[in-house]
């Protein structure tokens, strides 16, 4: 079998409070395969975006400690120079937050304009201005010859997001890492963006990393998933069985949180407690335990780290085998996991 | 009485060029909106993408030039000199959590601003409310001295609901509040939205292109295309009975949380866009915007042309 586009082995990612380093991406491993969608969901702060920051070199402050492997070359750590060769080009993102991400001062064609010339310096400008237009329209935006001239600020909170995923997109990227690409979007357009990086991946065979909290886009986009919870990843799944057969009782909380169309609930379920901040965030034992006090101490490992259930199937801590929900009968959970 | 009214609101930005840099046309980014929220209601506000709900929501707050129309607050016309009073009782929520909080400021600075506008608290009152707040949205109290880089954009949109509901206003307009947050702190957010919202009888302008959430939320419903509505109707008639070729076409557009459905979904979804394409014309005028909206029951309002 060939080698993984991007292969993250131990990565840890820290972030300096005070006089000490917090890791916020803490021994996560990672592979995706080109022609892959690997989605990465979990409770906000885990460190998600603080991950994809790391593969994109973009921590300036941070401590970044692991490899990151992209195309079989650790690029973790690499000084600028080199890695402004890949990024914007080979390896490009879309980021969470269209305005912290674009240059308030400069019009949205100039911006895509910087990223296409980058790596094409041959490219005669008049042609790379058809190209922005054409981009602009593959992302929907109406009016482009319009926008093209406008500022971040006149643009409605969804164009904003797709200027950004014109940019990401322009220079055709091996691994496209998208970061809540469609968060700001209407479902339609939302629909039409995933088509698109659909066939990024179909006709060039590009790698996408897919970080969202919408586990709709993820059902229907993804090829795996992986769950990140407290800088950690507590589950591994294709996406059929992640869905169907959840096993981490922070993956089967998330799951049953969704707001069901089908269905009138009166109170959404909610994970007990609140996400420890980085500084308190528990380093040993299992970091969910606190959110499932109901459960006996002795269920949890010592040092929780994932095992395979099932062939490719990944769980981290064996709480697992014994989690219910404080509103379930337990003798029936129980009979039920000696069942199996 | 009718907590807000809003009567044929139009807000255009001009399109300025040439060398003079006059203006040569309009973005008509709200055009020709109305709709009323009774108290104690949550009123959601969906569509397109760029459609104007922001503009609308900024308009009502005040914070954009109104091309033409009004705005009532109870009996209060809120487009002519507006009240500092009033002002207190609207507040909003904004869709990007990042550009809303000042980084230069501490989360507490940010939080207890409003407080310190309009209330008159002593050092350690303002830190016990600013802690209760943060509570309520799920952060801890050792937030308040940090800066908003230092969070996750879900923990930035939690600040932003915590300074909002500080001072306990009558109308929120929420701006995908939510749409950051990862589904088990949503749930946490929205449940404590509800709960407040009996608490305190707050009315929500709900602006959100989630529609689980916007179906978990709203009592009623208004969508918009190109700066008008197409459709507003009881979430119920919305969902269940979508009369716009534009509401199908959001609708059947919904994420579907089974993988096991994707081919299904993709087929359906192909069937709609070809028929939304087919009958476009029906639907839209030659400039490809919506007709007044014509009433089909008491609350289900669609925008389709005269007959005849
Ligand atoms: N520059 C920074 N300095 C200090 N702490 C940081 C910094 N950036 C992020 N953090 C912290 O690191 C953790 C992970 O943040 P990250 O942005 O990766 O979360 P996330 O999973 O992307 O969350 P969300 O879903 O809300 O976007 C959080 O606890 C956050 O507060
Ligand atoms: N300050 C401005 N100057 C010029 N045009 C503007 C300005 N603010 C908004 N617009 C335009 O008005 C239209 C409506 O924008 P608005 O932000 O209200 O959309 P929206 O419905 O909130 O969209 P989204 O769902 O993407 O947030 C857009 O075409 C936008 O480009
Ligand atoms: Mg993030
Ligand atoms: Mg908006």
């Amino acid at each position: 079998m060939s080698n993984p586009l991007l292969e993250i082995k131990n990565l840890k990612t820290s972030f300096r409070i005070g006089e000490e380093y917090y890791a916020a991406v803490d021994d996560v491993s990672l592979n995706v395969n080109e022609n892959e969608v690997l989605a990465i969901v979990g409770e906000s702060g885990s460190g998600k975006s603080a991950l994809a920051f790391s593969v994109m070199g973009l921590h300036n402050r941070a401590k970044i400690e692991g490899e990151i492997n992209f195309k079989g070359r650790n690029i973790a750590n690499i000084p600028t120079k080199e890695m402004n060769k890949f990024r914007g080009n080979e390896l490009s993102m879309i980021f969470q937050d269209p305005l912290t991400a674009l240059n308030p001062l400069m019009e949205v064609g100039r911006q895509i304009d910087e990223v296409l010339i980058l790596h094409n310096k041959n490219m005669p400008k008049s042609k790379r201005k058809k190209y922005i237009i054409e981009l602009l329209e593959r992302v929907e935006i109406p009016r482009p010859q319009h926008v093209y001239n406008q500022f971040p600020h006149e643009l409605s909170g969804g164009m904003r997001q797709r200027v950004i995923i014109a940019i990401a997109i322009a220079n055709q990227p091996e691994l496209l890492i998208a970061d809540e690409p469609t968060t700001a979007l209407d479902v339609t357009i939302q629909a039409q963006i995933l088509d698109l990086i659909r066939e990024l991946k179909d006709d060039l065979g590009s790698g996408v990393i897919l970080i969202t909290h919408d586990l709709g886009v993820v059902a229907e986009m993804a090829d795996r998933v992986a769950v990140m919870y407290a800088g950690e990843i507590v589950e591994v799944a294709d996406v059929d069985t992640l869905f169907s057969d959840p096993q981490h009782p922070y993956t089967r909380s998330l799951l049953s949180s969704i707001p069901l169309l089908d269905d009138v609930q009166d109170k959404l379920h909610v994970i007990h407690g609140i996400v420890p901040s980085l500084k308190n965030l528990p380093r040993t034992g299992c970091r969910f335990s606190s959110r499932i006090p109901w459960m006996d101490e002795d269920v949890h490992e010592e040092n929780p780290e994932l095992s395979e259930v099932s062939p490719g199937h990944f769980v981290r801590c064996t709480c697992y085998k014994h989690f219910y929900f404080p509103d379930e009968n337990k003798e029936e959970q129980d009979h039920d996991t000696t069942k199996s | 009485m009718t907590l807000l009214k809003v009567e044929d609101l139009k807000v255009h930005f001009p399109i300025r060029g040439g060398i003079l840099n006059r203006k040569i046309d309009a973005i008509r980014a709200v055009d020709g909106v109305n709709f009323e929220i009774e108290p104690g209601e949550t009123y959601g506000l969906v569509g397109e993408s760029g459609s104007g709900k922001t503009t609308t929501g900024k308009a009502v707050m005040g914070l954009n030039n109104i091309t033409n129309g009004e705005i009532y607050f109870g009996d209060e016309l809120l487009n002519k000199g507006n009240k500092v009073n009033i002002r207190k009782d609207i507040q909003m929520i904004f869709q990007d959590p990042y550009s809303s909080l000042n980084p230069r400021k501490r989360v507490i600075d940010i939080i207890a601003e409003p407080l310190r506008n309009y209330e008159n608290l002593s050092k350690d009152e303002e830190k016990k409310r600013v802690k209760d707040l943060l509570e309520k949205v799920g952060l801890t109290a050792e937030s308040m001295l940090k800066y908003p880089h230092e969070f996750s954009g879900g923990q930035r949109q939690r600040i932003g609901v915590a300074r909002a509901i500080a001072l306990e206003p009558k109308l929120i307009i929420m701006d995908e509040p939510v749409s950051a947050l990862d589904v088990s702190v949503q749930a946490q957010v929205l449940n404590f939205m509800q709960d407040l919202q009996k608490e305190l009888n707050l009315t929500y302008l709900f602006i959100s292109h989630d529609l689980s959430v916007v179906k978990h939320m709203c009592d009623r419903i208004g969508i918009m295309y190109n700066g008008r509505y197409v459709e507003e109707g009881t979430t119920k008639e919305i969902f269940n009975d979508p009369q716009h070729i534009y509401t199908k076409r959001l609708v059947a557009a919904i994420p579907d949380i089974d993988p096991k459905n994707r081919k299904e979904n993709t087929n359906f979804r192909e069937q709609v866009k070809e028929e939304y394409t087919n009958s476009y014309y029906d639907y839209f005028d030659e400039d490809g915007l919506a007709y007044q909206l014509k009433p089909i029951t008491d609350t289900h309002r669609v925008a389709l042309p005269e007959r005849g």
